[in-house]
């Protein structure tokens, strides 16, 4: 295990180094392509151009390879790797860290992630296991139903229909009556309120999990029916073993596996999904922060935060790609 | 337990490729045309193509014709005439929402062949030739897979000042290629051990004609199930990203931007400007993700 | 063989099977005219279609066939661990000492897998599980049945793994199936089969997996421990010569059916179905391991569109007018074999 963990850290920088590039290369080509976000800001009433070099040199868009469509600006990546090292991922139009504001934020976003993350393993393995055990029965057709629909429910149309349907219709009463509990009210708020830093997230939390968990059932379901045809569930029958042992052993912890692989790619799915419910549910996390940047057209903030999350959720896969081992001695040994 | 059975079968009559190619959609045709769902899928499928391109068919006015939209009808509440009531430019909201089908369904086409050409491409060049070929393609796909979809389309579209129908395309078909390619290649490579394609080696056939004729119509499948749920979850990026503000601009009629502008109203009791462009969305995402869904279930061998 | 479960506490563990009424007069294990259905696209497919045998303690009895005859769906109609549904058992019986194992209800029935009966699969690699050790797995019947904490049951596996001649047992019951050779995986195989001292194993092509080599030394360690614990064996294999080394007798299947059994040696000496006569006739020399029944020219029958009269009709030199609508019931010959062919008498002579 401590073998795979080193040359698991070892690929590790490769990749993360190659997905930095990508951003880097992206984003300059399209500056070189567009102009730099500088201009666009100001858009046509410009100030004096001394004010706008003065920008350009503090966001680094000065370098005169961004005038040079094509150039990869390798030398600007290098720079640029250094400062992502010392924790600078770039200020903002008004010379504010974008760091520091990601950290301000991060812990509600953190928090909605878990929020989602347990509600969609929970009540997606779950589903999942039921329907697969019961495969072609009621329930089975119920969890498959349900889980089409959910995923043809976007993020924000969802967030949107829940804000307005439960959020308000059923939410504002149970908040305003004198019978319902406190928690209840607070767990179907239509914002976050910062006296409840879990509760008033639960909404949300369900809300941008409510796609993952569709695709854990359905990912739990077909791996359980697979597993269940194969030849060592044969074997655990011909041992003599009862049915919780069959299931509840010898196939479910082979079916999960793919399940924990999809989770580790489903992190990034939260935190994009983390700026629309952020940005519906008026949530200051990190996700509000590059939605208002959007609004703002404020280039540095957006490629500053994305950055970091693309890091963030780098080292989250690690993590899962690690926890798949642990469960698959396959992997571990090769 | 079926597994021996299976594989006998399989066996037998994979000599004759071609026996079992047809006989791999004949059956395919069987399953599909027994199953309800299929036709619900395929009908709805059919409706929303209608509405895409030619919108005339469902709403004889368009609400970019001078003098469609009336300000003095913005946020108007459903009425027996306008059973959909009227957008927040005073557009029949009906109208906006055909009108703007084509505009999410197009660019998912477009999204759908570029990613799938590109996926198969070089999943084959990946999967069939292995070697070096292999590990540059997996590698640069594992980069791109570092990148979490919205959150690169984000920025990228962010930088961009104007956005289009081509511009999005070309984000999204970045963004998008890897998980094609990566199931392309996972597919060539199960192709690539079957017997008929040693046969077809020892018969001298060139590589190029073992790809054509033999190692891509063997692997496709998953990949036509995967695009048909993928042209589904593209039309759901849009109208996500758009939401953001970042996919269509104003005053393109686009359904993520009817949503954006209903969603604050809606709490104040303007419901339709919300519940009826999330309906169209949730349909459209649907109809696809559903036809995938019973492809892939009628593509299954196991489920015979 | 020492034993930490007998010795122990853990035997006095009350099991369903106290309660069930074993005749040790009985045959070890008699199946009488086994029936297994599927229920398939094409319709009703007669997998098995009436076999019949018995099986005495310190026997070994050889199932023969070519594939897709119904030798694994026979084994596993016999364990009860077949597909219920798409499989359908309809008819027929299952005996353990007297005691009709169809009858019983699963909750009983799966203490008689294991305890009484064990079964050894083809593929090693694929029946066990890949993500527990060799040694969690050794245990596990340890655990379930004789409720032996994890201390004994470890214990024990290192005891098997010893007992089918797996070298540092002691350090290999953590490693994983995937560490393993694929003729140590067969070992391993069949010591899980020995972990509750059955008195019946069925071995399902225990060694076709394996390279030629290594299948001779695994089918001698379960030939040895066969006679060491005098089991009673079932042995389905392909491979005529091993057939000829180890079973006692020869059950010959054919499209769902027995259509001949017979002791060994008058089997090889003289057929009375025209079917095995055709296989033995396929092999070059009798002693010659590792050779397929794959010659006969013809193809067997769709289990689904069985035409009527003896399934073996299309592909039978001795064939004459009746044998394409009267079936042939199994018939007695001489010596206490029987062939289910109208002409057996004919056969036998040749
Ligand atoms: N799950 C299943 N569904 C439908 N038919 C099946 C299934 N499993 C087995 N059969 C049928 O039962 C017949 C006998 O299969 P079985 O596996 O017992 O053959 P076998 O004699 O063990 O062959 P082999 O030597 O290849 O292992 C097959 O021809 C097949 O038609
Ligand atoms: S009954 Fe007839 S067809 Fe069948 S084996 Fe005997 S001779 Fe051949
Ligand atoms: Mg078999």
């Amino acid at each position: 295990m401590g073998r795979y963990v080193a040359r698991r850290l070892i690929q590790f920088i490769p990749v993360i180094l190659g997905t930095l590039f990508l951003l880097h290369m992206l984003s300059t080509l399209t500056i070189q392509i567009v102009g730099d976000p500088v201009r666009a800001l100001f858009g046509p009433n410009a100030p004096p151009q001394a004010i706008i070099e003065e920008l350009q040199a503090r966001y680094n868009l000065d370098d005169p390879c961004l005038e040079q469509t094509g150039n990869p600006c390798v030398g600007l990546f290098v720079d640029r790797i250094g400062q992502y090292a010392s924790g600078d991922f770039g200020v903002n139009f008004r010379g504010r860290s974008v760091m520091e504001m990601f950290l301000e934020r991060f812990p509600v976003t953190a928090r909605l992630t878990v929020i989602a993350l347990a509600f969609e393993i929970v009540v997606g393995i779950t589903a999942g296991v039921l329907a697969g055990l019961k495969k072609d029965k009621l329930i089975d057709n119920l969890v498959r139903f349900t889980t089409v629909v959910l995923i043809a429910f976007p993020v924000f149309v969802f967030g949107s229909l829940a804000l307005l349907l439960v959020g308000l219709k059923i939410g504002l009463p149970l908040r305003n009556s004198d019978w319902a509990p406190e928690w209840l009210g607070q767990m179907l708020n239509v914002g976050y309120d910062p006296d409840y830093p879990w509760l008033s997230l639960v909404l949300p939390g369900i809300v941008l999990g409510a796609f993952s968990l569709a695709a854990i059932a359905r990912l739990t379901r077909t791996s359980l029916i697979e597993n269940l045809r194969s030849d060592y569930v044969r074997t655990a029958r011909a041992k003599g073993l009862g049915a919780r042992d069959i299931v509840g052993v010898h196939t479910l912890r082979n079916s999960l596996i793919p399940v924990i692989t999809y989770i580790g790619i489903d992190i990034g799915f939260l935190l994009g999904g983390s700026l629309v419910t952020e940005g519906i549910f008026n949530i200051p996390g990190v996700g509000q922060l590059v939605f208002l940047a959007i609004q703002a057209n404020d280039a540095p903030v957006i490629i500053g935060v994305v950055t970091i999350l693309t890091v963030v959720f780098l080292v989250s896969n690690l993590v899962v790609d690690i926890l798949y081992a642990a469960l698959d001695p396959r992997i571990r040994y090769d | 337990m079926t597994e021996t059975m299976s594989a006998k079968s399989a066996g037998a009559s994979e000599i004759a490729d071609e026996g079992v190619n047809r006989s791999l959609w004949g059956d395919v045709r069987y399953e599909l045309a027994r199953k309800p769902l299929f036709w619900v899928s395929l009908m709805l499928v059919l409706v929303i193509l209608t509405m895409a391109f030619f919108p005339q068919l469902w709403a004889s006015e368009s609400p970019n014709a001078r003098g469609a939209c009336d300000l003095a009808n913005a946020r108007g509440k459903p009425t027996w005439d306008h059973p959909f009531g009227y957008t927040t430019a005073g557009c029949d909201m009906w109208s906006s929402l055909v009108w703007g089908t084509g505009k999410s369904v197009i660019l998912a086409i477009l999204v759908t062949a570029g990613t799938t050409i590109l996926g198969v491409l070089l999943g084959t060049a990946a999967g069939y030739y292995g070697g070096g070929t292999d590990t540059i393609i997996s590698r640069i796909t594992d980069i791109f897979f570092g990148l979490p979809f919205i959150l690169g389309a984000l920025v990228f579209l962010a930088l961009f000042p104007e956005r289009n129908v081509y511009t999005l395309t070309l984000v999204f078909v970045v963004f998008g290629w890897t998980s094609l390619t990566r199931v392309m290649r996972g597919s060539v490579i199960a192709t690539k051990q079957k017997d008929f394609i040693d046969a077809a080696r020892a018969l001298g056939a060139s590589d190029l004609f073992i790809i054509r004729k033999h190692v891509i119509a063997n692997s496709i499948a998953p990949v036509i199930v995967l695009a048909t749920i993928a042209l589904g979850t593209y039309i759901s990026a849009e109208a996500t990203l758009t939401f953001l503000g970042v996919g269509y601009q104003r005053p393109a009629a686009s359904w993520g931007l009817l949503v954006a502008d209903g969603q604050t109203l809606a709490l104040a009791g303007f419901w339709h400007l919300l519940v009826y462009p999330c309906a169209f969305i949730v349909t459209t995402v649907l109809a696809f993700i559903l036809l995938g869904d019973v492809l892939r279930d009628a593509l299954d061998p196991r489920n015979r | 063989m020492t034993d930490i479960l007998s010795n122990g506490h853990h035997r006095a563990i009350r099991t369903p099977l106290d309660a069930l009424a074993f005749d040790e007069d009985a045959p070890l294990l008699e199946v009488r005219d086994l029936q297994v259905e599927f229920h398939t696209r094409d319709g009703l497919a007669h997998a098995v279609n009436g076999v019949s045998f018995v099986l005495e303690a310190g026997e070994t009895l050889g199932i023969l066939g070519e594939s897709g005859c119904g030798k694994s769906v026979t084994a596993q109609a016999i364990m009860g661990i077949l597909d219920t549904p798409p499989a359908k058992i309809a008819g027929g019986e299952v005996r353990y000492r007297g005691v009709d194992l169809l009858s019983l209800d699963e909750s009983v029935r799966r203490h008689v897998r294991a305890n009484r009966i064990a079964m050894i699969f083809q593929d090693a690699l694929s029946a066990l599980n890949p993500v527990f050790t060799v040694g969690w797995q050794l245990g596990e019947p340890a655990r379930k049945h004789s409720g032996a904490s994890r201390a004994d049951a470890r214990r024990r596996a290192v005891e098997l793994l010893d007992m089918v001649g797996i070298p540092a047992a002691k350090e290999r019951v953590s490693d994983y199936p995937h560490q393993f050779s694929g003729g140590m995986r067969q070992r391993v195989m069949i010591a899980m089969a020995l972990a509750l001292e059955p008195d019946v194993i069925i071995a399902d092509e225990p060694t076709t997996a394996l390279d030629v080599t290594v299948q001779a030394q695994v089918m001698d360690l379960l030939a040895g421990l066969q006679k060491e614990l005098q089991l009673g064996l079932v042995l389905i294999t392909h491979d005529m010569g091993v057939v000829a080394d180890v079973a006692d007798k020869i059950c010959v299947m054919y499209a769902g059916g027995a259509v001949e059994q017979a002791n060994v040696y008058d089997i090889y000496e003289k057929p009375a179905h025209p079917y095995t006569k055709a296989l033995l006739e396929s092999i070059p020399r009798i002693d010659q391991k590792g050779q397929d029944l794959t010659v006969i020219k013809g193809l067997p029958p769709v289990l689904t569109d069985r035409p009527p009269g003896c399934s073996f009709n299309p592909r039978c030199q001795y064939a004459r007018g009746n044998c394409a609508h009267d079936e042939p019931p199994l018939y007695d010959v001489p010596g206490g074999r029987k062939s289910a062919c109208h002409y057996w008498e004919e056969v036998l002579g040749s």
